[in-house]
């Protein structure tokens, strides 16, 4: 079975990000770029069907700047077998649509049973870039699991959804999406450090693609940075601070 | 006026999900709302009625069978349907699970673009303009679709008020079973019904509790006090792993965004990843025996001191002040 992970680099959630106030885009000088959360989860998933079954090959896939190959260096050093490489300058500042039909067409040429990703990114946040590849590809999507069980004959799994659980299924070849309830990455070995500089990385540019040229079609028309929070009154309990915190929520209303 | 639609989500029980009225406050603050529901028989007269008391001037009602049984490709059908009888200025799904589905799928088959997460709407010149709000609030940004469809997802809980009501005027059409490939829903495990506490993402006081709490058992103090304020009760995701709690209950980063008029925090650190989702609210109140904590950063009024000494005592207090 051949399962492709889609992983983005983004920057790093613990620390302060910024946006560049005149194009509204990352300022990826901010913060220190890091593989999405969700993302090795996602492949962590994936490495546990390859160590349970040999036969199964991971690959992982970013679309993303020159500096995007540290994110496939570390998914190599944690066990995928080969990576590939989307970067192109005419991607830069790609909405969710460019990126989703860049992914496709880059998923179509590289082949595979099962495509893992996030149910969203930590900085973009949209959520849709997975079911809009499925749209590309007219595959089934589950998204949002919080579980799977994935098996030569299809997939099955649970999804979160608004008011409860839902269990799903689907033939493969099919996307699926997880969720924060999947198992914690496993951390790259010395081994894996190693061997992850002998593995193949395939770059691709929207050229070799033949990704139509299109421009992305939604645009920041303005970004305004809210003024930190400052710290109010700290007190520390000397068995008066209940009373002292309870006349205060009186005193402004909030009780 | 130019129309726009939003799609509605039914539960598989029936009735209509409480993110209808957002939307169709939006759609009707960019034009003439039509609403869109997909139900496997014919839509029942109550949601009729209540889809027109939010709003909706019309309804675009689809009936397949496959709804309920099939994930999301029914809306996507119903929803390129409508697009091509109503010719939208806009789209408007809720932020919701099954929304930001139907939303990027629809946007692929019609040639639309996502504006993702939108917390409000307003139209100029018959442009849509919808603004997010950016990494835990701390930027604002407004954003466009040039030539193309405009799809929005809606956070939900952001957008205030309803719109006036109106008495819809019905089209009923019903959808062949899609091509492609399907995810199959195979059961639905509802939640047990919820206590009769305000909803998380809509309240105006929220009681969250963290790792400090310790254990399942003592986290009931936080829905006790909770319960005392009339409060929604939320959590930090390293409470939601231990298992304190459910995860629909987490705030932050990865969870529920939330914007109250009071936030109480107690025995939570204040990781940025948590403040991401509540450092908008009005007022912050934290506690927790760390005076070093970072969540005192951001709070308008702290205690230093145990959760277990003081809560009982602030409950005991808020009681007496309200008598
Ligand atoms: C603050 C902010 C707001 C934005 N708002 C919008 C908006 O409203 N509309 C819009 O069209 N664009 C928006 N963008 C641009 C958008 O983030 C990028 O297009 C991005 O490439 C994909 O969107 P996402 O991160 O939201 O993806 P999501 O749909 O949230 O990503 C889900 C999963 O898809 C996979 N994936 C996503 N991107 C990549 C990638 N580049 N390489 C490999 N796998 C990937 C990952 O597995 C990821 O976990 C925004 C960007 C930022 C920083
Ligand atoms: C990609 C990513 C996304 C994330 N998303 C989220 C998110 O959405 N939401 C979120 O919350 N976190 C999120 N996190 C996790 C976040 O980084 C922190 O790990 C988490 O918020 C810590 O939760 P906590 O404050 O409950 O636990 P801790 O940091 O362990 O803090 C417990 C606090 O309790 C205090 N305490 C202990 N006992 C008592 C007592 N008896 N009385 C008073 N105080 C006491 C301690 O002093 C301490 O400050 C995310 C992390 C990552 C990497």
């Amino acid at each position: 079975m051949k399962i492709v992970v889609l992983v983005k680099q983004v920057p790093d959630t613990a620390e302060e990000r910024k946006l560049d106030p005149e194009t509204g885009q990352l300022d990826r000088g901010a913060a220190d770029s890091v593989v999405d959360e969700i993302n090795e989860r996602a492949l962590e998933a994936a490495l546990r069907i390859k160590d349970a079954n040999k036969g199964t090959e991971v690959v992982a896939m970013t679309m993303g700047p020159d500096d995007a190959a540290q994110a496939l260096r570390k998914t190599l050093s944690m066990g995928a077998d080969s990576a590939v490489h989307i970067v192109d300058d005419s991607l830069s500042g790609a909405d969710t649509g460019r990126t989703a039909a860049t992914l496709a067409a880059a998923l179509r040429s590289t082949g595979f049973d099962v495509v893992m990703a996030g149910n969203e990114s930590t900085d973009g946040r949209a959520g849709v870039v997975p079911a809009m590849i499925a749209e590309h590809l007219q595959l089934p999507l589950l998204g949002s699991l919080i579980s799977a069980e994935i098996a030569d004959d299809g997939v099955r799994g649970v999804r979160q959804g608004e008011d409860g659980t839902l269990n799903v299924r689907a033939g493969l070849p099919a996307i699926l999406t997880v969720t924060e309830r999947f198992p914690e990455a496993r951390f790259p070995n010395f081994k894996g450090i190693l061997t992850a500089k002998r593995k193949p990385v395939t770059t691709l540019t929207v050229a070799e693609l033949g990704v139509p040229a299109g421009q992305s079609r939604t645009v920041v028309l303005s970004v305004a940075e809210r003024p930190p929070r400052a710290a109010g009154r700290k007190v520390i309990d000397d068995g008066t601070a209940a009373n002292e915190l309870a006349e205060f929520l009186v005193a402004n209303r909030l009780v | 006026m130019s129309n726009v639609l939003a799609l509605i989500e039914v539960s598989h029980r029936g009735g209509i999900a409480a993110s209808a009225r957002g939307l169709l406050a939006a759609a009707a603050t960019l034009g003439s709302p039509v609403a869109v529901v997909v139900s496997a028989g014919p839509l029942a007269d109550d949601d009729v009625a209540r889809l027109g008391e939010l709003g909706a001037a019309r309804i675009y009602s689809a009936a397949s069978a496959a709804a309920g049984a099939v994930l999301v490709s029914p809306a996507v059908d119903a929803l390129s349907g409508a697009v091509d009888a109503y010719e939208p200025a806009a789209v408007l799904t809720a932020n919701s699970v099954d929304g930001r589905e139907a939303a990027a799928r629809l946007a692929v088959r019609v040639g639309g673009s996502v504006l993702a997460d939108v917390v409000q709407v307003r139209s100029d010149n018959g442009t849509v303009l919808a603004r997010h709000s950016v990494f835990g609030g701390a930027y604002t940004v407004d954003s466009a679709v040039e030539g193309a469809l405009p799809i929005l997802t809606i956070r939900q809980g952001a957008i205030e008020g309803q719109a006036p009501a109106a008495t819809p005027e019905v089209s009923t059409v019903s959808l062949e079973a899609g091509t492609g490939g399907t995810a199959v829903v195979e059961q639905f495990n509802d939640d047990a019904a919820i206590s009769g506490r305000p909803e998380l993402r809509t309240a105006t006081t929220v009681v969250s509790g963290g790792r400090g709490l310790g254990s399942s058992e003592n986290f009931a103090l936080v829905e006790q006090l909770a319960d005392t304020l009339g409060a929604a009760v939320g959590a930090s995701r390293a409470a939601v792993d231990a298992g304190y709690i459910a995860q629909t209950a987490q705030v932050g980063q990865t969870g529920v965004s939330v914007s109250p008029q009071l936030y109480i925090a107690l025995g939570i650190s204040g990781a940025i990843q948590h403040r991401a989702g509540m450092q908008t609210a009005k007022t912050i109140v934290a506690i927790n025996k760390d005076e070093d904590a970072p969540i005192f950063e951001v709070a308008d009024f702290g205690i230093v001191g145990d959760v277990f000494t003081v809560v009982p005592k602030l409950i005991e207090a808020v009681k007496a002040r309200s008598n």
